[in-house]
């Protein structure tokens, strides 16, 4: 495959493994090991097991015709908010706690911003009877309660995180932090393709799921695997490289990654990573960045928490600067009008982040009889507290 | 050869001493952002060995609370890695000491590494500490840079570094290696568990080519004195910061908090 990850980490000039000392020998471990473990058949079978039954997959691939006849297009919603925790992210935390159980780790620690992702690691926590520390900005904590709650229900600790901006960025400094004082028994399950070699191509392999299935679905329903585009939201990019995957090497797959613009790009309230960002060295990996002249982190700003993040994996910055993914942006306001049209259409409230992906509809050329995929990653439930402040329905 | 014809510091400083080294760290621009050359001064006056200049970063991952926050005031100060640059550049006008500067690789990056270390060199720079710049990253990207200013690059080995990497990073170093105290962030400990002793003794034995500081969780006299007698020497770091946070008298503070340290009991 073209876009994979080299034997030194890197996607084109992206990548790598830019981590302190004291955490070389579990990221090497790593390393040396994910691979032959997430091959083997054991693996695959409990994951498989889990995907089916616990997750509740395949998820459908969902015709969406009235939206369809609004934009006068063929569009299908692959229902990732249909995922058991109710966004993609339990794909991948299903997936590195088999690995952290083969590779003889017993306690778990994770950062989330909106929760979405701690909640998945507590939920996988919970199912395997594992110790869990997820860290949270406090900002964030105080944002998105209900999903706090969650994780507590389900037996985790959730930590605040105090430094910088209090948000996600912080949350992922002190999981790096916590993982870098507990070295031995700890596995830290990272939320997105995000942080140093293997995490980007280990979280893409388990969220390539969601491809895989499109591929099938869309043969049964059009006798090819093939779409004209993909459509999908990138904060890190997890959801965006899952319903990438098994298209990259499909040239005539058009492929949309929709940021978040905030308050507009050029408003100084963004998180459009590809605008914004050059490249820098953050959470372990180099990528684009949204930073100083001087190389100091910008906090980016979305309304959406899971799309409030400074950078994007590295995958998705080589695959920007290979011309492979066109990359647009939705503004708060957009997504929020997409967000509501589509509950109002599909009767489907989508999570914030997964409206920036049908905001970025506008954005992007297509005909009327093209097929367009989008990745619904998530559902809005934890989002009603924006939607009723928001208004405007 | 692009090298400033001109001894390295760090070498000179091993050549004439290798039991009972202090360097103490501190972040450029903390307390107040033009402090970085007058605490540079007054260490130097007081007997320390080694200068650290910590650059701070929006993102410190290896660093404790109190290194964090004196960052985040640093950066609210105005400090950028242009001006530390200058004021190194002052500092070296008139203190002999190595003087190292540590900091994450990001704004390293964005200065460009080719420029940073032309400039560094130029303002008395004698080596770098870049905690998340690994070795492999380092030969493969940026040695040729380095060396051909002639500013050492200094490698970390922690309790859980297997004895192949401390091998492959002792081959590798030149000046010191860097030894981390226990597993976890910069920052005070109480004391030294049993666990490091046998950790610091297994280092011992090995032998190494190069001498080895100890830093992380180094803090007074007694975890001094401990680690001075396995190592060349050791790094004080957030206990001085704590101190400056409290000191309205820096003239008199930063001897006495070198001579506590340093005094034989």
């Amino acid at each position: 495959m073209k876009y994979q990850v080299d034997e030194r980490g890197y996607y084109g000039r992206f990548g790598g493994a830019f981590i302190p000392e004291m955490l070389y020998p579990n990221v090497e471990a790593l390393r040396t090991t994910y691979l032959s473990i997430i091959e083997s058949t054991a693996f695959q079978n409990e994951m498989d097991d889990l995907l089916k039954n616990f997750v509740g997959r395949p998820t459908p691939l969902y015709f969406a015709s009235r939206l369809s006849d609004q934009l006068k297009a063929k569009i299908y919603l692959k229902r990732e908010d249909l995922c058991h925790t109710g966004a993609h992210k339990v794909n991948n935390t299903v997936g590195q706690i088999i690995l952290a159980r083969h590779m003889g780790k017993s306690k778990i620690i994770a950062e989330t911003g909106a929760g979405q992702h701690g909640v998945a690691t507590a939920t996988v926590c919970a199912l395997m009877g594992m110790e869990c520390l997820v860290y949270m900005g406090k900002l964030d904590m105080e944002r998105q309660k209900p999903n706090v709650e969650r994780m507590r229900i389900l037996g985790a600790k959730v930590v605040p995180a105090l430094s910088g901006s209090m948000t996600l960025k912080d949350a992922t400094n002190e999981a790096m932090r916590h993982w870098i004082s507990h070295p031995k028994d700890t596995h830290y399950i990272i939320g997105s393709v995000v942080g140093p070699h293997p995490y980007p191509d280990m979280v893409a392999r388990f969220q390539s799921v969601i491809s895989k299935e499109i591929r099938s679905q869309l043969i049964a329903e059009q006798g090819n695997p093939f779409p004209d585009h993909v459509v999908a939201c990138i904060g890190g990019g997890s959801n965006a490289a899952g319903a990438f995957y098994h298209f990259m090497d499909e040239p005539h797959v058009h492929l949309v990654g929709v940021e978040a613009a905030g308050k507009g790009i050029d408003s100084g309230e963004s998180a459009a990573t590809t605008a914004l960002g050059k490249p820098g060295v953050l959470h372990g990996s180099k990528t684009l960045l949204m930073q100083t002249a001087d190389g100091q982190v910008i906090e980016p700003y979305s309304i959406s928490a899971g799309l409030d993040y400074p950078g994007i994996g590295p995958l998705h910055a080589h695959l920007l600067d290979v011309g492979r993914v066109q990359f647009v942006s939705a503004t708060d306001d957009e997504a929020m009008q997409a967000g509501i049209a589509l509950s109002r259409l599909e009767g489907i409230i989508p999570a914030i982040e997964s409206a920036h992906a049908i905001a970025g509809l506008s954005k992007m050329n297509y005909d009327e009889d093209d097929v367009i995929v989008i990745n619904l990653s998530g559902r809005g439930d934890k989002d009603l507290d924006t939607y009723i402040r928001y208004g405007n329905y | 050869m692009k090298t400033l014809e001109k001894e390295n510091q760090t070498e000179e400083l091993f050549k004439r001493k290798n039991k009972n080294l202090l360097s103490v760290y501190y972040t450029a621009g903390y307390p107040a952002l033009n402090d970085t050359v007058r605490i540079g001064q007054w260490l130097a006056q007081a007997g320390a060995d080694m200068i650290e200049i910590g650059i701070p970063f929006s993102d410190p991952v290896a660093d404790g609370p109190v290194i964090q926050e004196s960052s985040k005031v640093a950066l609210e100060n105005g400090m950028t890695l242009n001006l530390l640059l200058e004021q190194v550049g002052e500092l070296r006008s008139g203190v002999k000491i190595p003087i190292v500067l540590m900091g994450y690789i990001n704004p390293i990056l964005q200065m460009g590494v080719a420029s940073f270390c032309e400039r560094a060199a130029h303002a008395g720079v004698d080596a770098v500490i870049i905690p998340d710049l690994p070795l492999l990253e380092y030969q493969e990207s940026y040695q040729g840079i380095f060396e051909s200013w002639g500013i050492k690059n200094i490698f970390m080995v922690t309790p859980t570094t297997s004895e192949e990497r401390i091998r492959a990073i002792d081959d590798s170093s030149s000046a010191f290696i860097y030894v981390v105290s226990s597993s976890g962030t910069t920052g005070a400990r109480k004391d030294f568990s049993g666990e490091q002793i046998d950790y610091l003794n297994r280092l011992k034995q090995m032998k190494l080519k190069n001498p080895w500081l100890v830093g992380f969780g180094v803090s007074n006299k007694t975890t001094f004195s401990t680690i001075c007698d396995y190592s060349a020497g050791a790094i004080v770091g957030s206990a001085f910061i704590a101190m400056l946070k409290n000191s309205n008298n820096f003239s008199a503070d930063i001897p006495n908090f070198v001579q506590s340290i340093k005094a034989k009991s």
